[in-house]
């Protein structure tokens, strides 16, 4: 007791005391500034965000508001205020199924080769450079191999009244644009199972192919659908490989807004649909593109949201 | 006892260990299937570099090599200037890369130096969320708000379509991939560096930018590579809002219209309905893509390279 000083009766000074003497009394100026810059620039980018969202819907209010229906349902016309977006939103749905149907199963099955069966040989080194390299091509270089392969060699198969450019050429274009994003998170989901589900496996006699189907799928699921809902939110934002293979830009003649739809006859999709209102002169046509924006960012924002929450979610769960 | 004696001594084989041949048959099936579906990805890739080389290949030996360095980018016209759409790319490259990386970097080091969790919690998702927008909207975005209320503001004589505003827009596109692979690379950096800083009494400033950094500095590095690859071959953005649909002049003036590799291919494919047009239009995008797609190739190999080094020495 002899050794505490009139301090400890003031308490909290002390610590105060020990700080300023070590920081030698100088607040950290510089810190302070270089930690201002950083928040300053993750406010920018979050901020950029938010007037983009707002910018979109108070420009495209009048449509969504006063017409909402009528804006869902219509075709693409001549005059922005008769103008809808169903034809696009028909599209933009057909072209997600086939992302799901063709590059999911394809996806998943080459992860599952990559990361459970292939040994590390050169042909595997191959696969794994062509994946990530296809992963970096820019979208409208698929768009040309779609024009070359789906429209010009395949037209005959995927859509002869239409000289191939129909919605089937649009759909495998986009399958193969995201087959890389969906191979590469699904083997990340497959490579994060622990080892000691797959070796409890093998113990008790199961084959390869059984350790995976019931210890290694269900155990990864979480992430190869959060990496599939990404591949498919990237798939209905994409424009420029839609533009080549032959989206009509103009108005689509053929079906109704309530007409079965043919999947081997022209098309159109939301990107595209926004594309070409956006070169339209006139503040009706803005309005109506902001419209048309809001309502895709409605499908693409959610479709995102849903994967973070999920990854978010089972990475909690799992620690 | 006779018992004990087995009648007839039979000794365990192999065939024995090798499980029933159906099961068997049925594994090597399906291994079978998985390597055809992992083997997509080279057809893929042999499709993509076949069907880029065939035509551009037809361009290369039809065209009038006289054409390839003319004043403007007119493929209608034959007026094939190479650099007039290579300009353009590399200026939008650098005005996005003005936006992006400081406001991706500075992001990431908030995110991952400083952040309290909770901060951290809700600011990553909202960056995520910037990465799923579509480059349509940021196109529109760029043509309706960013060039007249920013590009105009700062410069009176700036047309309505300007490179700027494109640029910019590319810009913000890629601040969520800046962002995203320095903050992976700011957090591989183990934590004993940083003790090991702020136990010789280092500030967290100090920390920061002397010790934290610089050991990241090969994914730093790689994340502005693949960003510089992701602006050169966006599309949508320079499309809409740099406004040059026919073809475009040799400018490098960033207030007025300009033209992109990416935007030269898509502005031709579109508005016709069809690809198709005077002389060798059609064969001109392939060739512009495959000088995309071995630009992008590059710059990808290089960014996988500085990644990999990262995760040697961590």
């Amino acid at each position: 007791m002899a050794l505490t000083t009139p301090a400890a009766s003031a308490g909290a000074v002390v610590p105060e005391q020990v700080r300023r003497q070590l920081t030698g009394r100088r607040t950290d100026l510089a810190g302070r500034l270089f930690q201002g810059l950083l928040v300053a620039a993750l406010a920018a980018s979050v901020l950029i965000l938010v007037v983009l969202v707002y910018d979109m819907v108070v420009t495209g209010s009048e449509p969504l508001t006063e017409r909402l229906g009528d804006f869902l349902t219509g075709s693409l016309r001549s005059q922005p205020a008769e103008s809808g977006i169903m034809q696009g939103l028909r599209g933009t749905f057909y072209i997600g199924v086939f992302t799901v149907v063709f590059a999911f199963p394809i996806g998943v099955a080459a992860a599952i080769y990559l990361e459970e069966y292939a040994r590390q040989t050169r042909l595997t080194r191959f696969i794994d450079l062509s994946i990530r390299n296809l992963a970096g091509v820019p979208s409208v270089v698929y768009g040309i191999l779609g024009l070359a392969i789906f429209v010009k060699a395949l037209g005959g198969l995927t859509g002869p009244d239409a000289q191939g450019r129909s919605l089937i050429s649009a759909g495998l274009t986009l399958a193969i644009l995201v087959l890389p994003i969906v191979i590469m998170t699904a083997a990340e989901a497959v490579r994060a199972v622990p080892d000691s589900l797959r070796e409890a496996g093998y113990g008790v006699g199961a084959t390869r192919w059984e350790v995976i189907k019931d210890h290694v799928l269900p155990y990864a699921a979480p992430g190869i659908l959060t990496g599939t809902v990404l591949a498919l939110a990237r798939a209905l934002g994409e424009a420029a490989p839609l533009i080549l293979v032959g989206a009509v830009t103009g108005f689509l003649s053929s079906g109704t807004s309530f007409s079965p739809i043919t999947l081997d006859d022209r098309f159109t999709a939301m990107p595209i649909v926004i594309t070409t209102w956006a070169g339209r002169p006139g503040a009706d046509w803005e309005a109506a593109t902001a419209a048309a924006i809001v309502v895709l960012l409605v499908v693409v924002l959610a479709a995102n949201a849903v994967a973070i929450l999920l990854r978010n979610h089972y990475e909690k769960k799992r620690g | 006892m006779t018992d004990l004696a087995p009648t007839s001594p039979r000794t365990l084989t192999v065939a024995d260990f090798q499980g029933s041949p159906r099961r068997m048959r049925k594994e090597r099936a399906i291994r079978l299937a998985f390597l055809g579906a992992a083997l997509m990805s080279i057809v893929i890739s042999v499709l993509i570099v076949g069907s880029l080389v065939g035509e551009a290949w037809t361009f290369i030996s039809q065209v009038e090599l006289a054409s390839l360095w003319t004043d403007g980018w007119f493929p209608r016209r034959d007026m094939y200037d190479i650099k007039t759409i290579v300009v353009g790319s590399l200026i939008v490259t650098v005005v996005a890369m003005l936006v992006a990386v400081p406001l991706g970097l500075g992001a990431a080091v908030y995110l991952s130096e400083y952040a309290p969790s909770g901060v951290r919690k809700v600011l990553k998702p909202a960056l995520e969320i910037l990465a799923g927008i579509p480059s349509v909207v940021l196109g529109f975005f760029a043509l309706t708000f960013i060039s007249p209320e920013i590009v105009q503001r700062l410069r009176d004589e700036a047309t309505q379509f300007n490179i700027a505003a494109a640029g910019i827009g590319v810009g913000i596109l890629t601040i969520p991939l800046v962002a995203s692979i320095s903050e992976d690379a700011m957090r591989s950096v183990p934590r004993a560096l940083r003790e090991a800083s702020y136990g010789l009494g280092a500030r967290k400033i100090t920390t920061t930018v002397r010790v934290v950094i610089p050991a990241a500095v090969s994914g730093l590095v790689a994340a502005f590579i693949v960003a510089v690859s992701r602006a050169i071959g966006e599309t949508m953005v320079v499309f809409i809002a740099a406004g040059a649909t026919g073809g475009a002049l040799f400018s490098t003036d960033l207030f007025g219209p300009g033209q992109t590799m990416t935007a030269a291919i898509a502005s031709q494919a579109a508005g016709t309905d069809q690809v198709r047009g005077a002389g060798l239009t059609f064969q001109s995008l392939f060739f512009v893509a495959l000088l995309l797609f071995l630009m992008t190739l590059v710059l990808n190999i290089l960014a996988t390279r500085f990644v990999r080094r990262v995760r040697q020495v961590y």
